[in-house]
């Protein structure tokens, strides 16, 4: 059906955002205002290659490129690019582009824009390898990757404390949401034995016939559901308009709640056509688009009624894929562009009234449209087509919705009542956000100076691709070359697509009226209505969703910090306490329990009289340790300690042990003789039951820690590792010495993590000193 | 209380032990030594020549920061591993080796980059935790060092 290429310039093309992040804050510096204008040449540019791609990929072949990266663990680089990943892709890059333009002013002078550029690139090339990605790892690492870099974003203004909550609120409940997809992805691949989303694809009958499906399609929804803010998740969608206007824009509108959505239609062929599909999807959605919508004309603050909208669309999104049939399934690639056409511009024009006039409270916004004419028109088109008005894209859409939701066998009524409903209040929202800041009498507050062309590039850019897409939605261009392969990919099959604005008196025209006449019905009541209907709205809050987000977040920290009261009490001895005794319980009693405890088991012949010698120094050096009675001497003594086992490393002939073992105890007697200075000389002394406690323990440990040496003397020599490492280490590795050969090259990925838990531990000491009271 | 002994003792002493330091680190692919290792060493002539000349001048004779020395090290090693996958496309920290063979150093190779991206990072890290815990107002005011 397809034909793959190989697109070498692929993987390159997707990491040239994290690459281009990285040099971002030196960007900044030297080119200053500029810096916006010069990052967003890599989505712009980005974005035409992905034009170039449109007449390739409608021609039905697929661009897909492979790298090895953990192959082990079936973990590639591996990119796939077909109709609907290219048409999201063209979303990310499109929209990147107008809304690092628009940040450059947005944020203009702010002190860490160089922070958000770094972010929001970051965040642009993870939305990337999510929507290309073709191995389900590579998409899973992707998706978190916009979860983290998303809350980073939200917490942009990271001194207000309503920032903090929402970052971590959308964090926890995205990332909780990833971690069981991730569990449903790891089932997919388990079922059928291959993590790249094709093949899985391909053997969509596996699936479907595997007795794990159910568990495998809760997990995945889970992980959706959340990304795309679905009932009842999507309490964290509103809160996240913490963050600023251009990420409102990109992440929480136009890209990153769209991902849901995406990996929904992405398995549709593999999951989906299941009664278990159906009714999760159409219910879940359904009460999504419904809620969003009803809770959305109620709010008075801009940016407040654009999150519940979008929560309201992302539902009727998930419904429409839902129901699965090609035209719903068409129609929610439509909806999906025309979404982000109308929400990328408003969200943009809420942030240029929010910047210019102080405010974003509807009640407080009156008469605009002769002081910003630029937002007003931007709002207009943008309006104009979320209210599914002829000849914008939005009318388009709102008519093959009802045309999909008609033609369905059963629940045709319901589901078209739904979203008959989900769309009157729509109509209502689009009347508030463009007559009440507008028109009417201009009221207190009012612009301090002209909009930026920068800012008002952006929404108006977005309006007129709006009416542009509508007017040429016939067109091979939009219905043949953007639609139908997003569609055809999502189906599985090669589809046609044909839109028009002009159908002829169909009982869809019909109900589009009934749309704008009661969307303008409840316009007109809506200021009666509201006071009441929120009294309702926040008594129901106090049992919903978000307030049981708040207990189960209040119950986890509260059960972390008892536990954390009860064994780290801050007290290091207690510590070493806790961890030589379950020590002692776990590895001593295993021994006993098996039987193992007998003197034929140790290599007692290993031991000579140098072994002796030392032996008795170190157990008195362990002894003055012990009993003196100055800090200092009891460091030396235990400096005298670590030296006697450093020549044990060497009498075993373990040289490189030895060596780190010296450097190390000099070190560490150099670090304590800096700390311990400071500290008094002993004066409050153990009593006598806590001394005899200590030392049961601390003997029984020195008795079991001497018998393992013993016994793994007794029976090294037969190791598979020994002998595996001593034949390879120079033939595989090219080194004679096997200890640094097993450090840098068999285990260098131990050591990696290990320098870098180092650079951690001496980072935290830093900060601790650093941050003292009286510094 | 500076000792002459010490003091004249450490100048000839800290040289020493920082070329004994690479030593240890170039010889580590075949004979016991390592980054690791010769990290330690390093540090330890660093506290030593501190001990000698006060913490600031151990601070200047090391030149870097410390904090930025274990961000060098740290993107050593990782950009070690990532040649692989941009050279040959293997995967992250496949090792590559050089062809000519140098004297007394051998073949070099990522796994040499590697031990070299460790070797920065102890030593960022050891004085790291020295300096800061014996800043000025912390041990020298009080006279002791």
């Amino acid at each position: 059906m397809h034909e793959a290429i190989a697109d070498p310039g692929l993987v390159p093309a997707l990491l040239s955002g994290y690459t281009l992040s990285l040099i971002v804050p030196w960007l900044s510096r030297i080119l200053r205002q500029m810096t916006g204008w010069f990052l967003a040449l890599l989505p712009l540019g980005l974005f035409i290659h992905f034009l170039t791609l449109v007449d390739e990929v409608a021609s039905g072949q697929i661009l897909t490129a492979n790298i090895a990266w953990v192959p082990s663990l079936n973990v590639n680089l591996s990119l796939v690019v077909d109709g609907w990943g290219l048409c999201l892709a063209l979303v990310v890059t499109g929209m990147g582009a107008l809304v690092i333009i628009y940040a450059s002013s947005y944020l203009h002078g702010h002190a860490a824009i160089g922070r958000f550029y770094t972010f929001i690139l970051i965040f642009m090339a993870s939305m990337l390898v999510l929507v290309l990605a073709d191995n389900v790892f590579l998409m899973f690492i992707a998706w978190e990757l916009t979860s983290i870099s998303s809350f980073f974003l939200i917490g942009f203004y990271h001194e207000k404390e309503s920032s903090q909550k929402a970052a971590l609120q959308a964090l926890l409940v995205t990332g909780a949401g990833g971690l069981a997809m991730l569990a449903g992805l790891v089932g997919l691949t388990a079922v059928t034995g291959s993590s790249s989303l094709q093949e899985i694809q391909a053997q969509a009958n596996l699936i479907l016939q595997s007795p794990f499906y159910a568990p495998i399609l809760g997990l995945i929804l889970l992980g959706a559901f959340t990304k795309s803010a679905q009932f009842p998740f999507h309490f964290w969608l509103p809160n996240a308009m913490a963050g600023p206007a251009p990420v409102s824009t990109y992440l929480h509108s136009a890209t990153m709640v769209k991902a849901g959505v995406y990996l929904l239609g992405r398995l549709q062929p593999t999951l989906g056509q299941t009664d278990a599909w159906f009714y999760t999807l159409t219910i879940v959605g359904g009460i999504t688009a419904l809620l969003g919508a009803w809770l959305s004309w109620q709010k008075t603050d801009l940016k407040e009624i654009l999150a519940y909208s979008t929560v309201s669309a992302l539902g009727t999104l998930v419904l429409l894929v839902g129901i699965g049939t090609e035209l719903a399934l068409k129609t929610a690639v439509l909806f999906l562009l025309i979404h982000a056409l109308y929400k990328g511009g408003l969200f943009m024009a809420a942030g240029i009234i929010d910047h210019e006039t102080g405010t974003r409270d509807v009640r407080q916004l009156g008469g605009l449209r002769r002081k910003m004419p630029f937002a007003f028109v931007a709002v207009l088109l943008a309006t104009l087509s979320m209210a599914g008005l002829p000849p914008f894209l939005g009318f388009i859409g709102k008519e093959l919705m009802y045309e999909a939701a008609l033609a369905l066998p059963s629940y045709a009524l319901l589901l078209t009542g739904v979203l008959l409903l989900t769309n009157v209040l729509m109509v209502t929202a689009a009347a508030i956000l463009l007559l009440r800041p507008f028109f009417g009498k201009p009221k207190a507050a009012q612009p301090h100076h002209k909009t930026p062309f920068n800012m008002w590039l952006g929404p108006l850019a977005l309006g007129v691709l709006a009416l542009a897409f509508g007017l040429a939605a016939s067109s091979e261009a939009i219905s043949g070359n953007l639609i139908a392969p997003a569609v055809s990919a999502i189906v599985g099959s090669q589809q046609h697509v044909h839109l028009a604005l002009w159908h002829g008196l169909t009982p869809m025209l019909g109900l589009s009226a009934v749309t704008l006449l009661g969307g303008a019905g409840m316009f007109v009541v809506h200021g009666r209505l509201r006071p009441s209907m929120v009294r309702l709205d926040t008594a129901v809050q106090q049992i919903g969703p978000g307030k049981l987000y708040q207990w189960a977040l209040a119950g986890t920290l509260g059960v972390a910090d008892w536990f954390t009261r009860k064994f780290q009490n801050g007290k290091l001895r207690y510590y070493l306490l806790y961890v030589m005794f379950f020590m002692l319980l776990l590895v001593g009693g295993t021994l006993v329990f098996r039987g193992e405890v007998a003197w034929e088991n140790l290599a007692l012949t290993r031991i000579g009289l140098p072994e002796l010698i030392l032996a008795v120094v170190l157990l008195a050096a362990a002894g003055a340790a012990v009993r003196v009675e100055s800090r200092l001497a009891a460091v030396a003594a235990l400096g005298v300690v670590g030296y006697s086992i450093a020549v044990f490393y060497i009498l075993f002939s373990a040289p490189d042990l030895a060596m780190t073992q010296f450097a190390i105890e000099t070190l560490t007697v150099i670090l304590f003789v800096l700390v311990l200075y400071r500290l008094p000389r002993f004066d409050q002394f153990s009593s006598q039951q806590t001394r005899v406690r200590d030392a049961v323990v601390a003997g029984f440990v020195g008795l079991l820690m001497a018998g393992l040496t013993l016994m793994a003397q007794a029976v090294s020599g037969s190791s598979v590792l020994t002998n595996f490492f001593a034949e390879s280490t120079y033939t595989l590795a090219g080194g004679h010495n096997i200890v640094n050969v097993i450090l840098v090259d068999f285990r260098g990925f131990d050591t990696m993590v290990e320098i870098t838990v180092l650079s951690v531990a001496a980072i935290g000491v830093y900060a601790l000193l650093k941050s003292r009271p009286g510094k | 209380m500076r000792s002459l002994i010490l003091t004249t003792a450490t100048r000839y002493l800290l040289p020493l032990m920082l070329l004994f330091a690479v030593f240890i680190l170039l010889r580590g692919h075949h004979h016991p030594g390592g980054g690791f290792i010769g990290g330690l060493v390093a540090s330890a002539g660093f506290a030593l020549y501190g001990f000698a000349y006060g913490m600031p001048e151990a601070q200047r004779v090391l030149f870097f920061d410390p904090l930025k020395l274990i961000g060098v090290g740290l993107l050593t090693a990782v950009s070690s591993g990532l040649l692989s996958p941009i050279l040959n496309q293997d995967p992250f920290m496949t090792s590559l080796w050089g062809k000519t063979s140098y004297a007394a150093l051998g073949k070099l190779g990522t796994p040499l980059m590697f031990d070299i991206g460790v070797f920065l990072t102890v030593i960022g890290v050891t004085m790291l935790i020295i300096l800061t815990l014996s800043e000025e107002d912390m041990v020298e005011e009080e006279g002791i060092i």
